[in-house]
C-alpha cells in the first residue's frame, strides 16, 4: 500500500511536470496487475536514476566552482573507491527488483484462461479466439475484446515478416515471430478502450498497423463473443453482397455465411461492429468505408489492399452492405 | 664508413634545417593529382577520412532534418512511408556506418602515429585501401539513394523483412553490400591500429605510459576485429539468400529468422563502444589537458576500458529482449548489461576527480567535454533502465529508446568529438578554431540537443513507435514532436556554425605553435600542422606526460636513416629499439585494388560471378600492390 502510495505521488508530480502522460495507449496508465507493476518499477527505476544524476552533476559543479578545496590525491581514491562500491550496490538492488518483477510477469500460472490467437500481417491483426470445442472458435481482425478480472493468453505468431504486439496500458511488448510461438498472460482490471500498435518495423505501413483492446465486464463480453460466432445475417438488400462476391473482394476476404472464403486479408464477418478499419487506420464510418474501397491507397499507400473498379452506385450498395454486418 | 653509407646518411650525421628538409623529402607525398592519389602520409589520409565523415554526418543530418520535418505535425504528407523509411535506413545506417565509427578511426589514423612517436602507421598503403573502399561504399549507399533506390528496411535490416520475398529489387542488397566495404575498410585500420600501438611506440613508451586515447583505440581495435566479423557474416548470408537462394534466414524452409538477430546484435552492442570507447579517450586526453594536471586514476581508465571492452560481448541479447527467448537467458543479459555500468561509472569518477584537483580552462574543448558528463549520465542511467527485461518490453521500439541512444551516442560520442576537434584542429591545420564561436557553437549545441531529444522519452511512455512515418492527431502526442522537431532544428544549425568557425578559422584562425594548450602528450612536441617526416627525431619518453617532465625538450633517439623511409620497431611491453623497418612508399596500387574491389563488391549485388572475376583481378593487383622491390634490405 506505501508503495502504491509513493509510486502515485511521484505519477502526480510527473504527470504535473510532463503536461501529463495519460492516454489510450500510454505505459504509465496501467489497466491491470501486471501493468501496474511494470509501471510502479517504471518509477521507482526512475528516483534512483534521476537522484544518481543529480548526485554525480552536483560532484561535477562542486568540483568546478569550488575554490582551493583540495583532496589528497590517497582520499580522492578512497572516495572513487568508494563510489564505484555504491554503483555496484545500486545496480544489485535494480538488477534484484527487475528480476523479481520479470518473474511474476511471465512465471504466471495459466489459470482457465481466454486463450487468443494473434497472427501479425503486413499490415493487420489477424484474432482467433480459442476453444476445446471448435464450434467455440471464430476468427476476427484489430478488436480483441477481453473480459475484466480474467487472465489473458495470448499467442502470438506471424505468417510473414516480424511484429510485435504492444498495448502499453496491460503487458509489454511480445513479437511476432514466424516460425516462432510466443505467448503472453495478463488480465485487464479496469473497463476501456485502449489502443496498441505494431512496434517492430514490419515495412511500409508499420505506423498503420494498430488494434483495440476492448476491456468489458464478463456479460458485456459473452454476448459479443456469441455474436461473432455465429455467421453474418442475410442483408436486407442482396445487391451489396453480389458485388462482394462477385468483385476481386471474396478472394482475400472471408464473410462466413457467404460463399467469400478468402484467408488473405480480414475477416469481415462482423465488419460494422468494430469500431476502426484498416488496421485502426480510419473510424468505421460510412464514408471511411466508401473512402477505403475505392482508393486505399492513398489512405494507406503500400496496403495490400488493391483499388476494386466500382460504379458510384455499387460502391454506396458495398458500403451498405459492409457497415451492415454487424 | 663506405661509399654507399655516405649516400646514405643517418639523422645522427646531419642537423637543423638540413636534416629536416631531407627527412621532409623523404617522406613527403609528390605533387599532382598522382601523387595525391598514390600517398600513403596517415596524416593526408586521416584528414581525407576526417572530412569525408563529417560530410556523411551533414548528410545524415540533413535526413533526420526531413524526418523531423514530416514529424512535426500528425498526418503530415510531407514525404510518403516509402521516402521515409529510406530516410530513417539512410540516416540510421550513415551515422553508424559511415559517420561513427569511421571518424573515431580517422582521428586514430591521424593521431594515434603523433601519439606514439613514430613517422607514420603501420601498414600505410592499407591504410589508404581502406580509405578508398570506405569512400566507395559511401558512395555507393548515397548514389543509390538519389536514385531512390536507397535502401528501406532499417540500418538493422532484420529478416524476414529485408530477405527475398518482402524486400523485392536491390535495396537492400545495397544495405547488405555497403556493409561488406565499410567492414573491409573498418577491419584493416584496425589492425593497422594494433600493429601501430604495439610495435610502433617511441623508445621508453612503455605500456604503462601509452597516452589514454591509445589505449582507447587499441582496445577499440581489438572490438572491431571480433565484432565486425559477426555482421559480415550476416550480411553475406543474406546476399546468398537474395542473390542465389539459400534459406538461411527462411523458417518455411529450416531457417531461423531470429539467427540474423543474434549475429547482427553481437556485433551491434559492441558497435556502440567502438564508438563511445575512443570518445572516452579523447575526454581522458582533454580533461588533463585543461585541468592542467595529469589524469587521475590512470590504472583505473585503463582497466576500465578493458573492461568495458570484454562485457560489451555479453550484451547482445538486450536488444531482443521482446523476442520471447527463454527467460532465465535474458535475464542474465539484465546483469552483465548493468554491470557494464560500473566501469563506465568508474571512468566518470576519475575525470571529475581530475576536475576536481585541477584548475580548470574553460576552452570550448573543456565545454564540449562538461557537456558529454551531464548528458552522457543521463544516457548511461537511462540505460540501466532499458537494461531491465521487463522495463525493456514497455519501451523498447519506442521513442523512449530513440532519446536513449541518441543521448549516449551524441552525448557520449559527438560531444566528445567535437570537443576533439576544437582540441586536435590546431594540431591538423596550423591554426585555432575561434574559441567566440566556439563558445556560441557549445551551448547552441548543448540546449538544442536536449530541447530535441529529452521529449522523446515522454513519447515513448506515452506509446510514440519508432520508425513510424505519421501518427494520428488523436494520440496527443503533437505538442512534444512539434518541440523535438524545432530543437533538432537548432541543434542542425548549431553544426552549420561549426562548419562556419571551421572555415572561418582555417583562413583567420590564430596561429597555434606547435603547443597552443600546453599539453602533455608527443603529438604536441611536434610543428602545427607535423611536417611529414612527424619527428625530425624520434622522442625518448621518460614518464607518461613527457612534455611536462622535461619541458627543456625531449631526448632524441637517433640512427635512422635520412633518405629511406625508415621507422623504429620496438617491443610490446617495454618499447626497446628493437628493429629498423622500411616503410613503404607512396604507391597507386592501393587505389587500383580498392577500384576494382569495389567493382567486385557492386558487380556482386547482381551475379555471385563477380566474386570469382573480381577476385582474380582484386588478386592480379594485389601482386602488383606487394611485388618486392630489386633493392637490398638494411639490416
Amino acid at each position: 500500500m506505501r508503495r502504491r502510495l509513493l509510486a502515485t505521488g511521484v505519477l502526480f508530480v510527473f504527470a504535473a511536470a510532463s503536461g501529463g502522460c495519460r492516454g489510450a495507449q500510454s505505459a504509465l496508465n496501467p489497466h491491470g496487475p501486471e501493468a501496474r507493476e511494470l509501471a510502479w518499477l517504471f518509477w521507482f527505476f526512475l528516483a534512483i536514476l534521476a537522484a544518481v544524476w543529480f548526485a554525480v552533476v552536483a560532484a561535477l559543479l562542486f568540483a568546478l566552482i569550488r575554490r582551493r578545496f583540495p583532496v589528497r590525491e590517497h582520499s580522492m581514491t578512497r572516495i572513487v573507491g568508494a563510489l564505484v562500491g555504491a554503483t555496484a550496490i545500486i545496480l544489485l538492488v535494480l538488477t534484484g527488483l527487475s528480476y523479481r518483477t520479470q518473474s511474476q510477469l511471465y512465471g504466471q500460472e495459466v489459470t482457465a484462461p481466454v486463450t487468443i490467437h494473434l497472427t501479425g500481417h503486413q499490415w493487420w491483426w489477424e484474432i482467433e479466439y480459442e476453444s476445446s470445442n471448435p464450434s467455440q472458435t471464430f476468427t476476427t481482425a484489430n478488436e480483441i475484446h477481453v473480459p475484466l478480472n480474467r487472465q489473458i493468453r495470448l499467442k502470438l505468431t506471424s505468417s510473414d515478416v516480424i511484429h510485435s504486439f504492444w498495448v502499453p496500458t496491460v503487458f509489454g511488448k511480445m513479437d511476432l515471430i514466424p516460425g516462432v510461438k510466443n505467448e503472453i498472460r495478463f488480465t485487464v482490471d479496469k473497463p476501456g478502450v485502449l489502443r496498441g500498435q505494431c512496434a517492430e518495423f514490419c515495412g511500409f505501413q508499420h505506423a498503420h498497423m494498430s488494434l483495440l483492446l476492448i476491456a468489458e465486464d464478463p456479460a458485456t463480453f459473452a454476448k459479443w463473443r456469441n455474436s461473432q460466432l455465429r455467421s453474418r445475417l442475410p442483408p436486407a438488400s442482396s445487391e451489396g453482397e453480389k458485388i462482394f462476391l462477385g468483385k476481386p473482394c471474396a478472394t482475400c476476404h472471408t464473410i462466413r455465411g457467404t460463399p467469400a472464403g478468402g484467408r488473405f486479408g480480414p475477416d469481415l464477418t462482423h465488419f460494422g461492429s468494430r469500431k476502426t478499419i484498416a488496421a485502426g487506420t480510419l473510424l468505421l464510418t460510412r464514408g471511411a468505408i466508401a473512402g477505403w474501397i475505392v482508393d486505399p491507397q492513398s489512405t494507406k499507400p503500400g496496403a495490400n489492399m488493391p483499388a476494386v473498379d466500382l460504379t458510384p452506385q455499387e460502391t454506396l450498395a458495398l458500403t451498405d452492405y459492409l457497415e451492415g454486418l454487424r | 664508413m663506405n661509399a654507399n653509407d655516405k649516400d646514405r646518411p643517418r639523422d645522427n650525421e646531419l642537423a637543423g634545417r638540413e636534416l629536416e628538409e631531407r627527412l621532409a623529402r623523404t617522406w613527403g607525398t609528390p605533387r599532382g593529382i598522382l601523387g595525391a592519389l598514390s600517398t600513403v602520409d596517415h596524416k593526408i589520409v586521416g584528414r581525407r577520412y576526417i572530412v569525408t565523415a563529417f560530410v556523411f554526418l551533414c548528410l545524415a543530418g540533413l535526413s533526420a532534418v526531413v524526418m523531423r520535418a514530416q514529424l512535426a505535425v500528425p498526418g503530415n504528407t510531407l514525404v510518403g512511408p516509402d521516402r521515409y523509411n529510406q530516410l530513417f535506413t539512410m540516416h540510421g545506417t550513415t551515422m553508424m556506418f559511415l559517420f561513427a565509427v569511421p571518424v573515431m578511426e580517422a582521428f586514430a589514423v591521424y593521431l594515434v602515429p603523433l601519439m606514439v612517436g613514430t613517422r607514420n602507421i603501420a601498414f600505410p598503403r592499407l591504410n589508404a585501401f581502406s580509405y578508398w573502399v570506405y569512400l566507395f561504399g559511401g558512395l555507393l549507399l548515397w548514389v543509390a539513394f538519389m536514385l531512390n533506390i536507397g535502401p528501406d528496411v532499417g540500418w538493422f535490416a532484420y529478416v524476414p523483412l529485408s530477405g527475398p520475398e518482402y524486400s523485392p529489387g536491390k535495396r537492400a542488397d545495397i544495405w547488405a553490400q555497403m556493409i561488406t566495404f565499410t567492414e573491409v575498410s573498418a577491419l584493416a585500420v584496425a589492425v593497422e591500429i594494433i600493429v601501430t600501438v604495439l610495435k610502433q611506440r617511441a623508445p621508453g613508451m612503455t605500456l604503462d605510459r601509452i597516452p589514454l586515447f591509445v589505449w582507447a583505440m587499441l582496445v577499440t581495435s581489438f572490438l572491431i576485429i571480433f565484432a565486425m566479423p559477426a555482421v559480415m557474416i550476416a550480411s553475406t548470408m543474406l546476399i546468398l539468400d537474395r542473390l542465389v537462394g539459400t534459406h538461411m534466414f527462411n523458417p518455411a524452409e529450416g531457417g531461423d529468422a531470429l539467427l540474423w538477430q543474434h549475429l547482427f546484435w553481437f556485433f551491434g552492442h559492441p558497435e556502440v563502444y567502438i564508438i563511445f570507447l575512443p570518445a572516452t579517450g579523447m575526454v581522458s586526453m582533454i580533461v588533463a589537458t585543461f585541468a592542467q594536471r595529469e589524469v587521475f586514476g590512470y590504472l583505473a581508465l585503463v582497466l576500465a576500458l578493458i573492461a568495458v571492452g570484454f562485457l560489451s560481448f555479453g550484451l547482445w541479447v538486450h536488444h531482443m529482449f521482446a523476442t520471447g527467448l527463454p527467460q532465465l537467458g535474458a535475464s542474465l543479459f539484465t546483469a552483465s548489461s548493468m554491470m557494464i555500468a560500473i566501469p563506465n561509472g568508474l571512468q566518470i569518477f576519475c575525470w571529475i576527480a581530475t576536475l576536481w584537483d585541477g584548475r580548470p580552462r574553460y576552452t570550448t574543448s573543456l565545454l564540449f567535454v562538461l557537456g558529454f558528463i551531464v548528458t552522457f549520465v543521463i544516457g548511461g542511467l537511462s540505460g540501466v533502465l532499458v537494461a531491465s527485461v521487463p522495463l525493456d518490453t514497455q519501451v523498447h521500439d519506442t521513442y523512449f529508446v530513440v532519446a536513449h541512444f541518441h543521448y549516449v551516442l551524441i552525448g557520449g560520442a559527438v560531444f566528445p568529438l567535437l570537443g576533439g576537434v576544437y582540441y586536435w584542429f590546431p594540431k591538423i591545420t596550423g591554426r585555432l578554431l575561434s574559441e567566440r564561436i566556439g563558445k556560441w557553437h557549445f551551448w547552441l549545441a548543448f540546449v538544442s540537443f536536449n530541447v530535441a531529444f529529452f521529449p522523446m522519452h515522454i513519447l515513448g511512455l506515452e506509446g510514440m513507435p519508432r520508425r513510424v512515418y505519421t501518427y494520428q492527431a488523436e494520440m496527443g502526442w503533437g505538442n512534444l514532436n512539434l518541440i523535438v522537431t524545432l530543437g533538432s532544428f537548432a541543434f542542425f544549425l548549431s553544426f552549420v556554425l561549426f562548419l562556419c568557425n571551421c572555415i572561418y578559422s582555417l583562413r583567420r584562425g590564430l596561429v597555434a605553435g606547435p603547443n597552443p594548450w600546453n599539453a602533455s602528450s608527443l603529438e604536441w612536441a611536434t610543428s602545427s600542422p607535423p611536417p611529414p617526416q612527424n619527428f625530425t627525431l624520434i622522442p625518448v619518453v621518460r614518464s607518461r606526460d613527457p612534455l611536462w617532465s622535461s619541458p627543456e625538450g625531449l631526448p632524441a633517439a637517433t640512427g635512422l636513416s635520412v633518405d629511406r623511409r625508415e621507422l623504429i620497431v620496438s617491443t610490446v611491453v617495454d618499447a626497446e629499439p628493437d628493429l629498423r623497418e622500411a616503410s613503404p612508399d607512396p604507391s597507386i596500387w592501393p587505389l587500383a585494388a580498392a577500384g576494382a574491389t569495389g567493382i567486385a563488391f557492386v558487380a556482386s549485388i547482381f551475379t555471385p560471378w563477380a566474386v570469382v572475376w573480381g577476385g582474380i583481378i582484386v588478386g592480379i593487383l594485389f601482386i602488383g600492390w606487394f611485388w618486392p622491390k630489386s633493392e637490398k634490405e638494411d639490416k
